[in-house]
């Protein structure tokens, strides 16, 4: 099954990553730019076909490793 | 007394680190690869700076599930002591030896250049022989210094003076132009709740010697030193 976890700054953390672009968005004449957030998406390729089991599997593996909940949200979603 | 270093795939001031203990202080050294779960014998263990495993998806976030990290941690528990240096730092943090975490400098640009910081914790074992509000002089070489936590954990290791280091002008102002990084409150060191775990940003290990043209940095690795002593 594919799975993807998108993983990006929580609501409230300043994202140095996020303004730049913004800022650089602004300066290539994408005015209507109000703000960005820059994150990461892991496209997991997972064994088996119980897509309740590969959803649980991967919210612990953002939990583990993929996000660090200090700083950042994330959400999981079974693709296919 | 045995400083034991751990060496990361990608550590790459695991030499400085043992060359302080050894050449500048006459101590023991040993490197402890990060397979190992034996810290042989070490009286204090320091996570050197580097790139630990590249660096990939988050520093230091792979290398705390290497099988060294579990020892250290028990180790920590029963009141070793332990020095995250820079990268090492990332790991103690990722690894949740101490609290918060790193985001990339405010920047975006990796720093690297001479600093002014203040002492504001001398009752840890690698800062006992710098007199507390004391300003020290010591590089950084970074791209994700910029320190963060909850607001309410900032306020615990400020209110348990928890913060060791703080940026800072040379007069030991501690101003907003002073931070390279964006560090909240300008914190650029913390230690843990018992004090034996510290972590900074700043390299003691690249300014321990007269040779290098600074030589403060030293006196990080001699309270350690001076610490065991007593024990």
């Amino acid at each position: 099954m594919k799975v993807e976890v998108r993983v990006y700054p929580k609501e409230g953390v300043l994202d140095p990553q996020g303004k730049a672009i913004a800022a650089a968005l602004g300066r290539l004449g994408h005015g209507t730019v109000r703000d960005v957030r820059a994150g990461k998406v892991f496209f997991i390729d997972v064994a088996g076909g119980d897509a309740r089991a590969a959803e649980a599997d991967a919210k612990k593996m953002a939990e583990e490793l993929l996000a660090n909940t200090v700083i950042e949200g994330y959400d999981v979603r079974v693709v296919s | 007394m045995k400083f034991g270093i751990v060496v990361f795939p990608g550590s790459n001031c695991d030499e400085d680190c043992h060359h302080v203990a050894t050449q500048l202080l006459g101590c023991e050294a040993e490197y402890i690869w990060h397979h190992d779960t034996d810290l042989k014998g070490s009286d204090a263990v320091i996570l050197p700076g580097g790139f630990a495993y590249g660096d990939y998806l988050r520093a230091g976030a792979l290398a705390r599930f290497s099988p060294v990290m579990e020892s250290v941690a028990s180790f920590a528990k029963k009141g070793g002591p332990v020095l995250g240096i820079c990268n090492g730092f990332q790991v103690l943090l990722e690894a949740g030896l101490l609290p918060g975490a790193m985001q990339i400098n405010r920047g975006l640009r990796y720093v690297c250049k001479d600093v002014s910081l203040k002492v504001e914790n001398d009752a840890t074992p690698f800062t006992s022989l710098y007199p507390k509000g004391s300003v020290v002089t010591m590089p950084i070489g970074h791209m994700e210094g910029n320190y963060t936590a909850p607001p309410d954990v900032l306020d615990t290791l400020e209110r348990d003076g928890r913060v060791v280091f703080r940026y800072c002008e040379r007069d030991g102002r501690v101003t907003d132009a002073a931070n390279p990084n964006g560090a909240a409150r300008g914190i650029a060191g913390i230690c843990s709740r018992e004090g034996n775990v510290v972590g900074l940003m700043p390299h003691p290990d690249r300014c321990a010697e007269k040779l290098l043209g600074n030589d403060q940095g030293l006196q990080m690795f001699a309270s350690a030193v001076a610490a065991m002593a007593a024990r």
